[in-house]
């Protein structure tokens, strides 16, 4: 705490306003207004609503497209997290242990942060496409006819594919700074201690990655859930069919397509309930984080 | 005269091959090292490159042949129409038009966010004042729900205020989350109280602290944030997609959305240009990426934490 503050005055109310201002219409609003709209059925035509209780919550949990979308969006987390962060942190390893070219292996690996999930969407689609992609034909090689956006099973593995491509590079930033945050001294006495490159690494290099793999997890849970939305939708080119969709495109899907305000906005809490938990986990990792930096 | 006859030579000998063992497992670990990076450069590369190379073709070649490596000699005659060419529904959208639009609502996201954040942040932490745990407690909480999951009603609050196509509706929702406020107070939490001691000495208000001494101290964070923010402004999709009908409005990643809808119902779909679109809508943010590196990976480092 600051030991000199400038006293009670307008000032600060002043300096608040703004952003208070647009926290309140949009951000307290809109969420006071998804947790009411979950508790009513909106009738379109007539713009009544009629509180229906938990209904819509339970209409959503026990649909099979949620229960569907929900498995869907559970796998879809856990291999882009997955097989995103265990490739970044082998490049982040070989980039930090590397004598020469270092700057430049790790300029061209992390530029494609800058890269909009919709666009890598759309380069993903093009890659995966019955006539013009190649990675189609590469599949086909192994007698893997690929049939992406027409087969569930394909259209989910190009999905996962491309968002985990995207999210290697901010994977792959954090990894490398906290590998470059590890001591000279220890590494030089682990390396006296043990030769073997590999045993050092998961015996005392990883343990030491530990805050920030388990704060990146939390990331990418997040990117996973939320932010492959772009990818999503151009990859189904807006068109979901029969194919998986993630719960976040079915919030959207439900609303602003189905005409579904309660089920839709149902989802959303549902959601917003997740993301708290998340987000309290993340913060708690942060503390501890502090105590031992 | 051998060289186990002498125990002295025979462990320099030793050592010696210790040494080059030794060594050559070291370089042995470095190629390890520089297969594996050049295997990640070529996943990463490989499809941009691909990407660009099947911009610069035919639609026609690449319908019949696939994704080309390699150049078709179309590159001109692609990237200006895309760049010139009036399209749309209403026929007057360019990709120009759209380039400047995704500057438009980079540069608002990011200075819109820097600014109200720095002014709340500073009240924050520098003034003792009846609201303030409250203040910082309702902006805490805009950390727990992005955007994404209360899409619905925040598109029916702006519709309802009569903001759907319009900036301050496209703009004003994203700068409702607190990520960089947060940023700020810890920043301004670790800049000594002497200064301000010092500042009060010789006369200075709040107002005169804050312009002289916090922004000057600020500009390294400033500039971190800053580099982050333009690129996750011009790299909106979905709150962009719902809020902009108006195509006069439309950025280029929004662009990309009405690209598939005329790629669904063409014979041979206009590969090439979509393609191009897609490469001229990753150019400007990662040349800020790249020639700002330093900064950015500051400012990711910083504001994830």
């Amino acid at each position: 705490m600051k030991k000199a503050l400038f006293g009670p005055s307008l000032t600060p109310y002043l300096l608040l306003a703004p952003q208070m201002a647009i926290v309140a219409i949009f951000f307290l609003w809109p969420s006071a207004e998804a947790v009411r709209s979950s508790f009513h059925i909106e009738d379109p035509f007539f713009g009544t609503a009629t509180f229906v209780g938990t209904d819509n919550y339970v209409d959503a949990v026990t649909s099979s497209t949620y229960g569907r979308a929900a498995r869907f969006t559970a796998l879809f987390t856990v291999v882009v997290s997955v097989v995103s962060l265990g490739i970044a942190l082998a490049l982040a390893v070989s980039a930090d242990a590397v004598l020469r070219g270092r700057a430049t292996y790790k300029t061209t690996l992390m530029w494609v942060y800058a890269i909009a999930p919709p666009v890598a969407g759309l380069i993903g689609s093009m890659l995966f496409d019955q006539h013009i992609g190649p990675l189609k034909e590469f599949a086909a090689l192994f007698g893997w006819d690929m049939r992406v956006g027409f087969d569930y099973a394909d259209t989910a593995i190009a999905m996962m594919t491309v968002a985990a491509w995207k999210q290697i590079p901010v994977n792959f930033i954090f990894f490398l700074s906290g590998l470059q945050g590890i001591p000279n001294a220890l590494k030089e006495a682990a390396s006296i201690d043990c030769r073997s490159p590999v045993r050092r690494f998961w015996t005392v290099v990883f343990p030491l990655l530990a805050p920030t793999s388990f704060f990146l997890l939390i990331i990418n849970i997040t990117y996973a859930l939320f932010e492959t939305f772009g990818v999503v939708d151009v990859m189904l080119k807006g068109e979901p069919g029969n194919n998986p969709v993630t719960l976040v495109y079915k919030v959207f899907l439900d609303g602003f397509r189905g005409q579904d305000l309660g089920g839709s906005s149902a989802q959303s809490v549902i959601l917003m309930v997740a993301v708290f938990l998340l987000t309290v986990i993340q913060f708690r990792l942060i503390e501890r984080r502090v105590h031992y930096a | 005269m051998t060289v186990s006859s002498d125990p002295a030579l025979a462990a320099s000998w030793s050592r010696a091959t210790a040494a080059a063992g030794a060594n050559r497992r070291r370089r042995n670990l470095q190629v390890y090292h520089h297969a594996v990076l050049i295997f990640g450069v070529a996943l990463m590369m490989a499809p941009l490159l691909v990407a660009f190379a099947s911009s610069t073709y035919d639609p026609i070649v690449i319908h019949s042949e696939g994704l080309q490596l390699g150049y078709g000699g179309e590159f001109a005659s692609t990237y200006g129409a895309v760049l010139f060419d009036r399209g749309g529904f209403t026929g007057d959208i360019t990709g120009v038009r759209m380039l400047w639009n995704s500057v438009i609502l980079g540069l608002g996201f990011a200075v819109g966010k820097i600014v109200i954040s720095m002014l709340a942040a500073y009240a924050i932490v520098y003034f003792r004042f009846p609201f303030g745990t409250v203040a910082f407690w309702i902006i805490f909480s805009t950390l727990l729900l992005p955007l994404e999951v209360r899409i619905l009603p925040s598109y029916e609050v702006v519709q309802s205020m009569g903001m759907l196509n319009s900036w301050t509706g496209l703009i004003l929702p994203l700068i409702a989350s607190a990520t960089a406020t947060f940023y700020f107070r810890q920043f301004f939490k670790s800049v000594p109280d002497e200064l301000l001691e010092a500042a009060r000495i010789d006369g200075a208000g709040p107002v005169r602290f804050f312009l002289d001494i916090l922004v000057p101290l600020s500009k390294t964070m400033m500039a971190a944030i800053f580099i982050i923010m333009f690129v996750v402004g011009w790299n909106q999709y979905l709150w962009p997609a719902l809020m902009t009908t108006d195509e006069s409005l439309f950025t280029i990643v929004r662009g990309i959305r009405q690209i598939l809808q005329v790629w669904i119902g063409a014979n041979i779909p206009e590969y090439n240009k979509a393609l191009a679109m897609a490469i001229l809508a990753m150019v400007p943010p990662a040349l800020i990426v790249l020639i700002f590196q330093r900064a950015f990976v500051k400012g990711l480092v910083e504001t994830e934490k």
